[in-house]
């Protein structure tokens, strides 16, 4: 409720912002639909004009295309999962009455500060490497023989990474909506006579549906952009066998220099998004009203 | 408030809970030992936990092999200049959307949410290009520029929730004592979001600094950030193990330290208010 | 100056029409108090006044001159808000400064000014507290003050006393009336309570569902109330109405008896009830009765005993019975 003067002046002090993202969103989104439908490579400049669906065709019909798509969803689902039931039981455990909870915040939560490509690089070198990492010396305590993790698991090494760094957000988020039950809830229901675990189904569990699924979304959205980790590790290698929708784009277009090609995988991976964004969008959405 | 729990079980969760916490931060306490040893000492097997000589060999070695302080310098200018370019944007636009609503606010609000989702791959060959022929590639300002658009969406998100706790009263009080617009946001609104704003900068700082693809795909000598920095140092030469650690050291301690400042306005940030 | 006068003023949201056709002329240095049931409209009627709304027809006047499209800022209005809304980052001090400073008065005026209402206000000792530090009333006071300073051509409350205690309630009632006379400027005050209607207002406007049922003075409505929604509304505890039979009797659909205006007996008179509950107060006994025409609430003096389960019977006064005719309006 405002007046008509407010509102014209709202409408103006809101149109930078807008007219910035509208370009943001839109010109390059035009600009990679246009590409995907172009025969553009920076190494062969001779072969231009336009392409159909060829890009389209080339991209999808590749085997590494599969084979990233594949590894897309396994890397999102693997990590989600770590993530959600570690971040479920850690909030649980940080919401009992335990001493020092205020560093224990602290010190969970910092893995999810440490920026991509260091993370990647401290597993890779620290603690991965069948040589000198950490892994390699307990291995070897044990009597194994050391694993080359990103040479034989190489995708699994991935998640390992990733979940190490999601898992400080899922945990904070959890703990988070788990300190907003009120005291109150839980009495009741213990006066009711319920034992923990039907506490923990009937009044925790439903509690926190609501931030389960927005981990859930919000994750998702960045996991499915995953890049800088499979960049400093693996190289989305051996072959194909750790590359990820979006790395296989950044190969295709940057490294190989084929824009068409890239640009039709950039807009599988919208749409990818896409069908995510609207569930996230929902539920975020929802929550406006409230 | 609750009632006392038996001391054992208190004793048991607090193991527990500091057990893995510390499993959890052990990477990180890795880094920070390691960075201290000499690259002997950091390859030693069995491994050392302390190093048995401390030094600070390393942290120099990495300046003269990849120049930190030129590093760092961008990742503050972009960071922090991206952040404050936002908040000029941001703040006029969410005060029109939490004082002066209309129908179509909740659709902006989420149609801004949505360029967020939008994956950085389906756009990094036409803005690689736009880059190129405008000559902003390996530019400070260039990556700038782009920062703060990622992360626009979440700056205003923010100021939103929190604008929407001032109560309008106060806002329309400042309007009958005679206030014009831009005396009501410099007197009366900037003043009291302080709290809010100041959470909005600190978490898209560290969200800046922390950003990964486009540091990394559009810059290369000059603009790069700490993220560029660090993975110079993917591919191992020699002993370098005790470089890597004191490199990583350096890039993730300041916003280490920023993030264990802003963690509770952290969950509000990344959810977009959903979780408080 | 401040009249203000308001002709044919009508404000829809949308297809919700919230004010149908108002048109009201308060006179300078009056004090007019807007009272109706919550969503009667007052409250965005009082927000056309301030500016804070635009109206969706009609015109606004202040002084003759047409401030329809006018910011609130420009109309030289000053609000008491429900919430108090003061800046809670400034001191009191700042706060009642604010409309001055905006104003830009010379800083030495200023201090003179906001010295001055401190101390007609009993603020002095709390100028460089911020609000969240005052209680209620400390901070309602200062609302006042921020909106004396600047002189306003009238000023407008809006329900400012509803979030204090009742005791309380009724101090800062006094202190406001006396601060009428004092300044002798126009007041608005918007308010739910018909106790601060009648204690306060020269003129109380009634509002219902957007209209105007009747302009006038407390006594005027309390005496002669334009129908039975007025009669109803204005007077505690509530006046009892009668349909059907008992009002034929006066040859109209409806009648209505304060509780004040009966006369009781233990033996005889023509309705007779049963008590249900009394509520003793001390000065007075409300009696709350059930008769063959419902339930009737009763005044009776203070020293009454009567208990649940008595008969009584009740006299009303009949040169005090209120007529209305089938579309509630009194004849």
């Amino acid at each position: 409720m405002a007046t008509k003067q407010t509102r014209a002046l709202a409408r103006t002090m809101m149109a930078p912002a807008v007219v910035v993202l509208f370009i943001w969103m839109i010109v390059p989104l035009v600009m990679t639909l246009w590409f995907s439908f172009q025969n553009y490579n920076l190494i062969n400049p001779m072969m231009t004009g336009f392409a159909g669906w060829a890009n389209y065709t080339y991209v999808i019909g590749d085997p590494s295309f599969t084979q990233a798509l594949v590894n897309t969803l396994i890397l999102v689902g693997g990590v989600l999962l770590i993530t959600i039931v570690g971040g479920t039981f850690l909030a649980l455990l940080l919401d009992q009455p335990i001493w020092g909870q205020g560093i224990l915040r602290i010190i969970v939560i910092s893995p999810f500060f440490v920026m991509p490509p260091v993370a990647a690089l401290i597993w890779k070198n620290g603690f991965m490497h069948p040589g000198y990492g950490m892994l390699g010396h307990l291995w070897k305590f044990f009597g194994l023989q050391p694993v080359d993790w990103f040479n034989q698991y190489p995708l699994f090494s991935v998640i390992v990474i990733v979940a190490w760094q999601w898992l400080p957000f899922a945990t904070l988020i959890l703990l988070t909506a788990l300190q907003s039950l009120s005291e109150e809830q839980r009495e009741a229901a213990e006066m009711d006579g319920a034992n923990a675990v039907n506490r923990f189904r009937y009044i925790i569990l439903p509690h926190m549906a609501r931030a389960i699924t927005i981990v859930i979304l919000i994750q998702t959205i960045f996991l499915l952009g995953i890049f800088a980790e499979i960049r400093v590790t693996t190289g989305g290698g051996p072959g194909y066998a750790s590359t990820n929708i979006a790395f296989l784009v950044f190969r295709t277009g940057i490294l190989s220099n084929d824009i068409g090609a890239g640009s039709a995988g950039g807009v599988v991976a919208v749409i990818i998004a896409n069908v995510v964004a609207i569930f996230l969008m929902r539920a975020v959405g929802k929550n406006l009203d409230a | 408030m609750a009632r006392r729990v038996p001391v054992q079980t208190r004793i048991g969760f607090t193991i527990l809970a500091w057990a893995i916490a510390l499993l959890l931060f052990s990477p990180i306490l890795w880094t920070l030992v390691t960075a201290f040893k000499t690259e002997a000492e950091a390859i030693a097997s069995p491994p050392t936990f302390l190093p048995q000589t401390w030094t600070l060999d390393n942290f120099g070695a990495v300046q003269d092999r990849s120049d930190y302080v030129k590093h760092a310098t961008n990742s503050i200018i972009v960071s922090v200049g991206s952040t404050l370019l936002g908040l000029l944007i941001a703040i006029p636009a969410a005060w029109s959307m939490a004082f002066a609503p209309s129908k179509r606010t909740k659709d902006i609000l989420m149609w801004m949410l949505s360029t967020k989702m939008m994956p950085a791959v389906g756009v990094l060959i036409p803005i690689y290009l736009i880059f190129r022929d405008l000559r902003l590639l390996d530019t400070v300002h260039g990556l700038t520029l782009i920062m703060t658009l990622i992360n626009l969406p979440i700056i205003i998100w923010m100021l939103y929730t929190y604008f929407k706790e001032i109560p309008v009263d106060i806002l329309e009080a400042a309007r009958m004592d005679g206030a014009e617009l831009w005396n009501e946001i410099r007197h009366v609104l900037v003043p009291m979001a302080v709290p809010g704003i100041a959470s909005t900068l600190l978490l898209n700082v560290i969200l800046a600094w922390n950003e990964a693809f486009w540091t990394i795909t559009l810059t290369s000598g000059r603009a790069g950030t700490l993220t560029a920095f660090i993975s110079s140092f993917s591919s191992p030469q020699g002993l370098f193990l005790a470089k890597l650690s004191a490199a990583s050291l350096l890039a993730i301690a300041p916003i280490l330290l920023l993030g264990w400042f802003s963690q509770k306005q952290l969950v509000r940030g990344l959810t977009f208010g959903a979780v408080k | 100056m401040g009249s203000i006068t308001l002709e044919h003023v009508n404000k829809s949201f949308g297809e919700v029409e919230i004010i149908p056709d108002i048109s009201l002329d308060i006179r300078d240095g009056e004090f007019v108090v807007f009272v109706g049931p919550s969503g009667c409209g007052k409250s965005t009627l009082l927000r056309l006044i301030a500016g804070l709304e635009d109206t969706t027809s009609g015109h606004i006047r202040l002084d003759g001159q047409d401030v329809t499209d006018a910011p609130p800022a420009k109309r030289g209005l000053a609000m008491v808000f429900q919430s108090y809304a003061l800046y809670p980052h400034m001191s009191v001090r700042d706060n009642i400064a604010f409309p001055l400073k905006m104003a830009k008065m010379p800083q030495a005026d200023i201090d003179r000014k906001v010295e001055y209402a401190a101390r007609t206000l009993n603020l002095g000792s709390y100028l460089d507290r911020r609000p969240r530090a005052l209680s209620g009333g400390q901070r309602q006071r200062v609302a006042i003050g921020r909106a004396i300073v600047r002189e306003p051509k009238a000023f407008l409350f809006d329900e400012p006393l509803s979030n204090l205690d009742a005791a309380l309630r009724v101090n800062m009632r006094l202190e406001i009336t006396e601060l009428h006379q004092q300044l002798k400027t126009t007041m608005i005050y918007v308010t739910h309570d018909q106790v601060e209607a009648m204690t306060m207002a020269d003129r109380i406007v009634v509002l219902n569902a957007g209209n105007v049922e009747q302009f006038g003075s407390p006594l005027e409505l309390y005496k002669n109330p334009a129908n039975r929604f007025v009669a109803g509304f204005i007077g505690s505890p509530k006046m009892n109405f009668v349909d059907g039979a008992e009002a034929a009797k006066h040859g109209v659909h409806s009648i209505g008896v304060r509780p004040e205006h009966f006369r009781i007996s233990t033996s005889e008179g023509p309705w007779k009830g049963t008590v249900n509950v009394a509520e003793q107060l001390g000065s007075d006994t409300f009696l709350h009765v059930q008769t063959d025409f419902g339930l009737m609430t009763v005044r009776a003096d203070g020293d009454q005993t009567f208990k649940h389960g008595d008969t009584i019977y009740l006299t009303p006064d009949q040169t005090r019975i209120y007529r209305f005719d089938a579309a509630g309006k009194a004849i």
